[in-house]
């Protein structure tokens, strides 16, 4: 640009003299906003670290008081009153697996068609999508008891009937976690970038090619990000199993449908952690670091499944 | 960490995956046990109820199924409520009772026709705990009405009136959740109503452990629960005496067995159902659970029977064996 004229030379000096002001204001930071910065810093370095501390706490905790009890007797015995020395967890491991596998089947093909739809084909504008939006998002909130009661009335007792069964507790667990997979499924099919889609659609695909092909390939790592949530909170779940009829006491291996009853780890672990005996506050220690590895073990299978999908795309 | 330990850790990691494997194939160990066992009785046995009598049911399930492998015997602690809410619709064999069925139960259980009957397995004393530092060491049901009624202001125990040694600390209140029947056979005995508590204590819900650690925490410290808490924490809490108008009596075994603990000792119940009682296997439990309730009730933490209370429940559970439901 010529730098002749005078309004050109006019605009030359105002713009340099902005940047000038611009550069000057920036390098020398009033004091106060280099504090705020470092506090804030601080704030956060804190937050982090009491995040970290009370959980570390809690894992050392349970492995300290557990100690005495770590033994094979854990995964090979089942409960025992009489010899809490020789207890062990192996009907309760048995049947949180089982749980857990139940409600995996139920919840993501569930979790995941009810996404697609939301997110794909339903139509935002019309008042029926919207309230089912608003409700999925309230249903995440309510407190698991409530759906305890649910599974009671309609799963157990009422319209299915099925019982005081490991299904009944499966699908009940399920209801509960339903919710986060389906939030979790939406926001990684809403972060697919919309060139994909239309890419696929120019070239001739229909839409469910393009759901099958493209969008789901691509959201399949936040969508077992979603799963591994909710198989983290329903592994810990103890009060609507209760209501659902998990026994504390099952000295054999139950079965997905045996109406004989069934154990879970965290009744198990609540049940020894009210005993008045040091024995079993041993047990119930031990008991959660077992229930940890069995979540980590379930959750590193899924973590593999995603790394797996990541690399693909 | 010794190395067998961290060799454990890792088998155990292995371990969870195999399972899993296992698991999906849906393993049953126990279904293909066959003539071969030594009991000759075999079927489901379902007991829910009391947290408190669940542990002394459980020792007995124990013995009994290493007997009879071929009863599979579960237990579970919805509570004595919670229980009653399961066994008067049929759904559960038998409910343990830490407080005796109550007249709303019984309706329950009369709507659905569900028949019952009680027998008695054990004794409890009912223990009110204080502060090792605190010097009070008696206590009459009166005082213990003035502290725990439905409205009580009391905040300090200067305010108890009576007290010998007198003791000026801030009082700090535990109990159990209102669901429990420690809860109601508490309030029933000391306030005259089942129910009727004053409502700012800390309720500590099902877990006892922790009036435990909120008493022995706090010099003014109060609580009450079963007594097997209250022999695994000695040191760390003090059982009051109670005296309901004939002296100090403490929470014992003696105490209890021979009825001067009063009003606080109170009786453990399964209330199996006529329909349960017409099944073999569950008549050959019930009757082991009998012979061999006392031996394992102190082991446990629990007051055995009497030899009078004793051969009651016998008696009254060889009248009902065989009869079944009275159709």
């Amino acid at each position: 640009m010529a730098s002749g004229t005078p309004g050109t030379e006019r605009n030359r000096l105002a713009t340099a003299g902005a940047r000038a002001a611009t550069v000057t204001s920036l390098e020398r930071q009033p004091r106060g906003d280099i504090w705020m910065g470092n506090i804030f810093f601080a704030i956060l370095l804190f937050a982090l670290t009491i995040a970290l501390v009370g959980l570390a706490a809690i894992i050392l905790q349970a492995a300290i008081n557990g100690a005495p009890a770590f033994g094979w007797n854990l995964i090979t015995n089942g409960p025992s009153t009489l010899n809490p020395e020789e207890a062990g967890f192996r009907p309760a491991i048995i049947g949180t697996i089982y749980l857990i596998l139940g409600v995996i089947v139920l919840v993501v093909p569930l979790g995941i068609g009810a996404a697609v739809y939301l997110e794909e084909y339903a139509d935002g504008t019309r008042w029926w999508n919207r309230t089912v939006e608003l409700n999925v998002q309230n249903l995440a909130g309510v407190p698991s008891i409530i759906y305890g009661i649910l599974g009671l009335a309609f799963i157990v007792r009422g319209p299915l009937d099925l019982g005081f069964i490991l299904v009944a507790g499966s699908l009940t667990l399920a209801l509960l976690v339903l919710p986060t997979v389906i939030l979790a499924s939406r926001e990684a099919i809403r972060a697919v970038p919309p060139s994909i889609r239309e890419g696929s659609l120019a070239l001739g695909a229909t839409e469910w090619q393009t759901i099958r092909r493209q969008v789901l390939p691509a959201s399949i790592p936040g969508i077992v990000t979603g799963v591994i949530l909710a198989i983290s909170r329903a592994i810990g779940e103890t009060a609507p199993l209760l209501l659902v009829g998990a026994a504390t006491f099952v000295t054999f291996n139950p079965t997905f449908t045996g109406d004989n009853g069934y154990s879970a780890l965290p009744v198990l672990i609540f049940n020894y952690a009210t005993r008045p005996q040091d024995e079993f506050r041993v047990l119930a220690s031990a008991g959660v670091i077992l229930m940890l590895i069995v979540l980590l073990l379930m959750n590193s299978f899924a973590v593999w499944l995603r790394n797996r999908y990541e690399q693909q795309w | 960490m010794s190395s067998s330990k961290f060799k454990f850790l890792a088998a155990l990691a292995a371990t969870g995956v195999l399972a899993l494997g296992v698991a999906a194939c849906g393993s049953d160990d126990s279904s293909d046990s066959g003539s071969g066992s030594s009991g000759d009785v075999s079927g489901n046995i379902r007991i829910d109820g009391s947290s408190t009598v669940a542990p002394l049911t459980e020792a007995i399930a124990e013995g009994f199924q290493s007997e009879n492998p071929d009863v599979k015997v579960t237990v579970g602690t919805s509570g004595t409520g919670g229980g009653f809410e399961k066994f008067c619709v049929g759904e559960t064999d038998a409910n343990d009772a830490s407080d005796a069925i109550d007249e709303e139960q019984e309706a329950m259980c009369a709507k659905n026709n569900v028949e019952w009957e009680e027998i008695q397995v054990a004794n409890d004393a009912l223990s009110v705990v204080v502060n090792p530092e605190n010097p009070v060491e008696c206590i009459t049901i009166d005082q213990l009405n003035s502290i725990w009624k439905g409205g009580s202001k009391i905040s300090n125990w200067s305010e108890v009136e009576g007290l010998d040694p007198a003791y000026d600390g801030e009082m700090t209140l535990f109990g159990p959740g209102t669901d429990s029947g420690t809860f109601a056979y508490f309030t029933e005995a000391v306030n005259g109503e089942e129910g009727n508590q004053r409502t700012d204590y800390n309720n500590v819900g099902e877990d006892d452990n922790q009036t435990v650690t909120g008493v022995s925490g706090a010099p003014g410290g109060m609580g009450y629960f079963g007594f097997s808490f209250l022999q695994e924490n000695e040191g760390k809490i003090k059982g009051l005496q109670i005296d309901s108008g004939k002296g100090c009596v403490a929470p014992s075994v003696e105490t209890v067995q021979d009825g001067t603990y009063t009003p606080l000792a109170r009786p453990l119940f399964i209330y199996p159902s006529a329909e349960a009682l017409a099944k073999p296997e569950f008549d050959a439990f019930m009757t082991y659970y009998l012979e061999n309730v006392n031996s394992v009730a102190e082991q446990v933490g629990y007051i055995g029977l009497t030899d009078q209370q004793l051969t009651d429940a016998q008696s009254k559970l060889e009248s009902l064996i065989g009869t079944g439901s009275e159709s």
